[in-house]
C-alpha cells in the first residue's frame, strides 16, 4: 500500500485495524481513534481519494491502495492545505481530537463536490462528531475552503495533488 | 505603537501542530510500552466469589495480571478527594474490586501485555465468579431503601444537608399563591472525543516517575503519586499532553488506570500505556445531573416570588470520590438571577449501582437552573402572565450587588454575586430573538442563569524573557481544548509589550509549572490568567530596574512597548528586552546570544555586588492569583421550536444566546467555548440519554445509540454579549467555560410546552417521550 506517497508493506498481523496499523506501526498518530465502531469519524481517512473510517478496515485490506492521512495534506514546513487554513481561520477546532478526521472528510467533500450546495456541505460533515465546536465554525470553515481554492487534492481535473487523489 | 492584544479575537496559536496531525495527545506517546486492558465487572451489583487470572497469565505475550491480592495497596481505599461534614457516609472504590462491585463497569482485574491485542484476548481468560445481588439504580429506588448499595450505610444516604435563608414555613403559610412542582433530571455524560488514557515510564537509576495523563488536573495526580509511592514530589512529573475535549470527568482523580499504570511501569522496568475504549467510558467514566427535585414555591399575584423551599435526591453513583460539590452546587445556584426572600433547600446524596458521579460541564447547575426556570413558567401560567414579565419582576437589579443569597457555596464560602446586569441580557435576548416565526407548533423557550465560576483556591504561573527577546510562559493547568496557549499569550504579550506570537505558553506540565489545582469549575481564565497577568507585570518591573541602570532613566518614566523598554516620550532611548535578559544575569562566561554583554569586563560597573541584595538572575518571576471569592458569569438564552405534531421532531428555528463573563479577554475564543456549550447542552436535552435498565445495564454504551448530535441537529446560534466586569480580580474576567450548557435544557422544555401545551417537568426528552407524554394527555 501507499500511505502519503511511501510505499508501505502491509502488516504480518492479519488482524490489526488500519487506524491501528497507521497509528502504532507507521506512526502516523494525526489519525484519531474515537470510537473503533465507525460513528465518530475521528479516524477518517482517504482510500483512493475517497474519505474512509480506518478503524472499520483491517490494514491489509488496504493492499494495493493509497491512503492519505493528516499528515500528508501538506508537508513539514510548507503553507497548510486550504482546508487546514480555513480550519484555522474560522476556529474550527478546539482540542483538536476530532479535527484530522474532519479535515480528511472536507478534504473528501470538496474532491468530489467543489462547489458543494448547503446541502451536500451538511451531508458532508455530519459523518463526523465533535463535543468542542458545536458545528457553526466548521460551517464556516467548509466555505471559506472554497473561497481558498484551487484544492490541491484531487477531484474534477484540478491536477495531480499530493497524492493524486479523486474516486476511482 | 503596541497592539492591545487583550480584547482582541487573536487566531489560536495552537492549531498548526494539531492540524497537520502533529499534535501529542497520550495515546500517541509510546516508545515500547507494554499495552493493558481491565476486566471489568458485568454486573451492576455482586459479590465476587473468585477471581482465577491463571489462564490469562500462562498466555503469551502477557507479562502480567493484577488483581487486588496483587498489589500492595490493594486493600486501600482510593481518595475522597472534598471531604465534607455533612458527607457521613462517605465510600470511595478500591483500585480493583476484590469482594464486592457495586457498578457495571468497576475494575476488577488489570491485564499488561506486549499488546492491546493480546492483552484484550488475556482479558477473556480471566475467570471471574460473581454472585449477583438486588440493584438500586434509580435515586427514587435508593430512597426507598430496600435494598443497600453499602451494607453499612442505612437508607442509602451519603449525606444530607438543611439550609435556609429567612422563614420559608411562614412565608409559605401566608402566601396568596403556593404551588407543589416535582422535576427530574437523569443522568448525561460528558463523552469527550478522546477517552481517557494513561502512559508511565519509571527510571529506576534515578528514581523518576514520568507520567502522561489525559487529566484535568495533573499537579494533584503528581501529589497523589509521590504519596502512594512515598517519593518526593520533584521525583514524579506528570503531564497533560494534548487532552481531546474534558468536560469535568477528566477532572475526577484517580481513576484506578492512574495507579495501575505507574505501578505496573515501576513493576516492569518498561514504559505502560492505558488507553480507554469508547465503551469502557460509558461506565467506567463518571457521569452526573441525575436528580430529583420537589419544590413549594409561594408566590404574589403579581408572580413575585415570596418562598421556595426544594427538597431534592442527587444521584451520586456507587461512591462518593468527589464529595458532595455537585449537590452543594445544585442547592447554591437554584434561586440563580432571581430575589428568593425566603429559600429553603435540602438534599440527599443517594448511593445507587450505577457510576460515579463527579462534575460534567455545567457541574449541578443545568438542573438547578431547570428547576428554576420551570417554576418560574408554572407561575406563569398559573396567573396567566407572560412567561418574561414574570422573570423580569423577580431579577435581581444591576444596582444591588455585591448580591448575597446567603447559602453555602462549593469553595467553604457563601454564595455573593460580585457583579453582573440580569434585567439587560434579558430585555437584550427578547429584542434579538425577534417576532415570533408563523405557522403551527411553533413555541418559545427562555431561561437566565448565574454561574459562579473562577473558584480557588489559587493558581500559579511563570514567565521569562530568554535573551532572544521571545518569552515562555507556564501554568499548572492543562487546556483541553480552551485555547490557553493563545489568551495567556494575549494577557502577557500586553504586560510585556510584545507581539503574541513572541510568547509560548505551556500549560499542564508538572516539569514547567509545578504547582496549582486544575481546570474545572470555569476557572481557567480568572485563576492562572490573572496569576499570568500578576507574573508578567512583575518581570516588565524587573525590566524596567534593570534598565533605568543601563539608560541611566528614572524607573516611572519607562514603559514596555515594541519588544524594548523605552523612555517615554523619547522612544529612541531604549533597550531591547532580549538585551535586559542579557544583563538580569550577570554571567563570567559568555555563551553566545549577546551574553558578552553581562560578563565583568563589559557590563556597565555599578556599585556593590553583581547581584544586589535581594536579585534574582534571570529576566523572569513566579507569580500567584488566589480569588477572594468566587465570580459570576451570568446569561439569557431564548429561542424558537417546531415541534412536529406527529413525529416530534424537534427544529430549532432561531436560538440567541445573551451572556457577561466580564472583561473579554478573545472574542473568537469566548464564541467558539459558547457555540460547543449550546450544543452539549442541545444533545444533553433532547438526544443523549443512558439508557440503564433495571439491572443496572447501560442498554446504549456506544455512539451508535447514544446519540450525540451531528451537525445535523445544531442549529446556527447567535451570540451577543454585555460585559460587567468582575471587580474581585486585576482582569476582571469571569469564566465562560461551561457558559453555553447551562440553561439549555430549560429554554427547550419551555419552548417545547409552549408548543406542545404538555407540561414538560423532566430531562432528556425525545421524540418518544413526547409521543408519551401526548398519550397522557389524552
Amino acid at each position: 500500500m501507499k500511505v502519503n506517497g511511501v510505499e508501505r508493506a502491509a502488516p504480518d498481523d492479519t488482524r490489526l485495524l488500519l487506524s491501528d496499523h497507521l497509528r502504532h506501526e507507521l506512526g502516523l498518530t494525526g489519525t484519531h481513534v474515537g470510537c473503533e465502531h465507525g460513528v465518530c469519524g475521528c479516524c477518517t481517512v482517504l482510500l483512493d481519494g475517497a474519505p474512509i473510517r480506518s478503524c472499520l478496515m483491517l490494514a491489509v485490506q488496504a493492499e494495493g491502495h493509497e491512503l492519505t492521512t493528516i499528515e500528508g495534506l501538506a508537508r513539514d514546513g510548507a503553507a497548510l492545505h486550504p482546508v487546514q487554513q480555513a480550519f484555522h481561520e474560522c476556529h474550527a477546532l478546539q482540542c483538536g481530537f476530532c479535527t484530522p478526521g474532519f479535515v480528511m472528510s472536507v478534504v473528501g467533500l470538496l474532491a468530489q463536490h467543489p462547489h458543494p450546495t448547503t446541502q451536500q456541505i451538511e451531508e458532508g460533515i455530519s459523518g463526523n462528531l465533535c463535543r468542542c465546536t458545536g458545528y457553526a465554525s466548521i460551517r464556516r470553515a467548509v466555505h471559506r475552503a472554497m473561497e481558498l481554492s484551487p484544492l490541491p487534492l484531487g477531484g474534477e481535473g484540478q491536477g495531480e495533488g499530493l497524492q493524486g487523489g479523486g474516486r476511482k | 505603537m503596541t497592539t492591545r492584544w487583550f480584547g482582541a479575537p487573536v487566531q489560536r496559536v495552537e492549531d498548526d501542530r494539531l492540524l497537520r496531525g502533529h499534535g501529542r495527545f497520550t495515546d500517541d506517546f509510546d516508545e515500547g510500552a507494554l499495552e493493558c486492558c481491565f476486566v471489568r465487572s458485568p454486573y451492576a451489583h455482586a459479590r465476587i466469589k473468585s477471581i482465577d487470572a491463571t489462564a490469562a497469565r500462562r498466555m503469551p505475550g502477557v507479562v502480567a495480571v493484577y488483581t487486588a491480592a496483587d498489589l500492595p495497596f490493594g486493600g486501600v481505599d482510593l481518595p475522597l478527594l472534598i471531604p465534607h461534614p455533612n458527607l457521613t457516609h462517605g465510600r470511595t472504590q478500591r483500585c480493583l474490586a476484590a469482594e464486592r462491585v457495586r457498578y457495571a463497569g468497576e475494575a476488577v482485574a488489570f491485564v499488561i501485555a506486549e499488546s492491546r491485542y493480546l492483552a484484550e484476548d488475556a482479558a477473556e481468560l480471566v475467570d471471574v465468579d460473581y454472585d449477583p445481588l438486588p440493584v438500586v439504580i434509580t435515586p427514587e429506588a435508593a430512597l426507598a431503601g430496600e435494598h443497600l448499595v453499602h451494607d453499612d450505610v442505612p437508607g442509602n444516604v451519603a449525606a444530607e444537608m438543611l439550609q435556609e435563608v429567612g422563614d420559608v414555613e411562614q412565608t409559605l403559610q401566608a402566601a396568596p399563591h403556593r404551588k407543589r412542582l416535582k422535576f427530574r433530571y437523569e443522568r448525561a455524560a460528558a463523552s469527550p472525543m478522546e477517552g481517557r488514557a494513561v502512559w508511565a515510564r519509571w527510571s529506576a537509576g534515578d528514581r523518576k516517575l514520568m507520567v502522561y495523563d489525559s487529566t484535568q488536573s495533573p499537579t494533584s495526580i503528581r501529589g497523589g503519586l509521590a504519596v502512594l509511592f512515598g517519593l518526593p514530589e520533584s521525583n514524579v512529573e506528570v503531564i497533560a499532553p494534548d487532552v481531546g475535549g474534558g468536560f469535568g470527568p477528566k477532572i475526577m482523580l484517580f481513576y484506578p488506570d492512574e495507579l495501575l499504570v505507574p505501578y505496573a511501569a515501576m513493576q516492569h522496568a518498561r514504559p505502560v500505556k492505558w488507553t480507554e475504549d469508547r465503551q469502557e467510558h460509558f461506565t467506567a467514566v463518571n457521569q452526573e445531573r441525575g436528580q430529583v427535585h420537589e419544590v413549594e414555591v409561594g408566590f404574589d399575584a403579581e408572580g413575585r416570588v415570596l418562598a421556595l423551599s426544594d427538597d431534592f435526591i442527587h444521584d451520586g453513583g456507587a461512591y462518593t470520590p468527589y464529595g458532595i460539590i455537585l449537590p452543594i452546587i445544585s442547592a447554591a445556584q437554584l434561586p440563580g438571577p432571581y430575589r428568593i426572600p425566603n429559600y429553603r433547600v435540602r438534599f440527599r446524596d443517594m448511593y445507587t449501582n450505577a457510576t460515579p458521579t463527579s462534575p460534567y460541564r455545567g457541574a449541578g447547575r443545568p438542573h438547578a437552573c431547570f428547576v428554576m426556570e420551570r417554576t418560574l413558567d408554572a407561575i406563569a401560567v398559573d396567573l396567566h402572565l407572560d412567561r418574561v414579565e414574570v422573570r423580569r419582576r423577580n431579577l435581581i437589579q444591576a444596582g444591588e450587588f455585591p448580591y448575597e443569597v446567603g447559602v453555602a457555596w462549593q469553595d467553604g464560602n457563601t454564595v455573593v454575586y460580585d457583579s453582573g446586569d440580569y434585567p439587560t441580557l434579558l430585555d437584550k435576548a427578547i429584542a434579538n430573538l425577534g417576532p415570533k416565526p408563523s405557522g403551527d407548533n411553533v413555541g418559545m423557550g427562555i431561561g437566565i442563569y448565574v454561574e459562579g465560576t473562577g473558584v480557588g483556591p489559587y493558581e500559579g504561573a511563570h514567565v521569562q524573557v530568554l535573551v532572544s527577546g521571545k518569552v515562555v510562559a507556564a501554568t499548572g493547568i492543562p487546556s483541553q481544548g480552551q485555547a490557553h496557549a493563545t489568551v495567556w499569550a494575549q494577557v502577557v504579550a500586553d504586560e510585556l509589550g510584545v507581539d503574541v506570537g513572541d510568547v509560548e505558553v505551556t500549560s499542564g506540565d508538572t516539569r514547567r509549572f509545578p504547582w496549582g489545582v486544575g481546570t474545572f469549575a470555569s476557572r481557567g481564565a480568572v485563576t492562572a490568567g490573572n496569576a499570568m497577568h500578576v507574573a508578567a507585570r512583575m518581570v516588565a518591573d524587573k525590566a524596567k530596574h534593570i534598565a533605568a541602570d543601563h539608560l541611566e532613566a528614572a524607573v516611572e518614566d519607562l514603559e514596555l512597548t515594541d519588544g524594548a523598554v523605552r523612555v517615554k516620550g523619547s522612544p529612541d532611548r531604549g533597550i531591547p528586552l532580549g538585551a535586559v535578559a542579557v544583563l538580569s544575569n550577570p554571567v563570567r562566561y559568555a555563551f553566545g546570544g549577546g551574553t558578552e554583554a553581562a560578563t565583568q569586563f563589559a557590563a556597565q560597573p555599578r556599585e556593590g555586588p553583581p547581584l544586589r541584595d535581594g536579585e534574582q538572575p534571570g529576566l523572569e518571576a513566579t507569580g500567584y492569583y488566589s480569588p477572594p471569592g468566587s465570580t459570576w458569569a451570568s446569561g439569557c438564552h431564548a429561542a424558537y421550536v417546531r415541534v412536529d405534531p406527529k413525529t416530534f421532531r424537534l427544529e430549532i428555528l432561531r436560538y440567541v444566546v445573551v451572556h457577561d463573563c466580564g472583561r473579554v479577554i478573545n472574542p473568537l475564543v469566548l464564541q467558539g467555548q459558547i457555540e460547543g456549550g449550546v450544543a452539549q447542552g442541545i444533545g444533553g436535552a433532547f438526544y443523549e440519554r443512558l439508557a440503564y435498565d433495571a439491572d443496572g445495564q447501560l442498554r446504549n454504551a456506544s455512539f451508535m445509540e447514544f446519540l450525540m448530535p451531528y451537525a445535523t441537529e445544531i442549529p446556527p446560534i447567535e451570540i451577543d454579549h454585555i460585559e460587567t466586569p468582575s471587580p474581585l480580580n486585576p482582569l476582571g474576567v469571569k469564566g465562560a467555560g461551561e457558559a453555553g450548557v447551562i440553561p439549555v435544557g430549560a429554554v427547550l422544555a419551555s419552548a417545547i410546552e409552549d408548543a406542545t401545551g404538555f407540561p414538560i417537568t423532566e430531562m432528556p426528552l425525545s421524540p418518544l417521550k413526547l409521543y408519551e407524554l401526548s398519550m397522557l394527555k389524552k
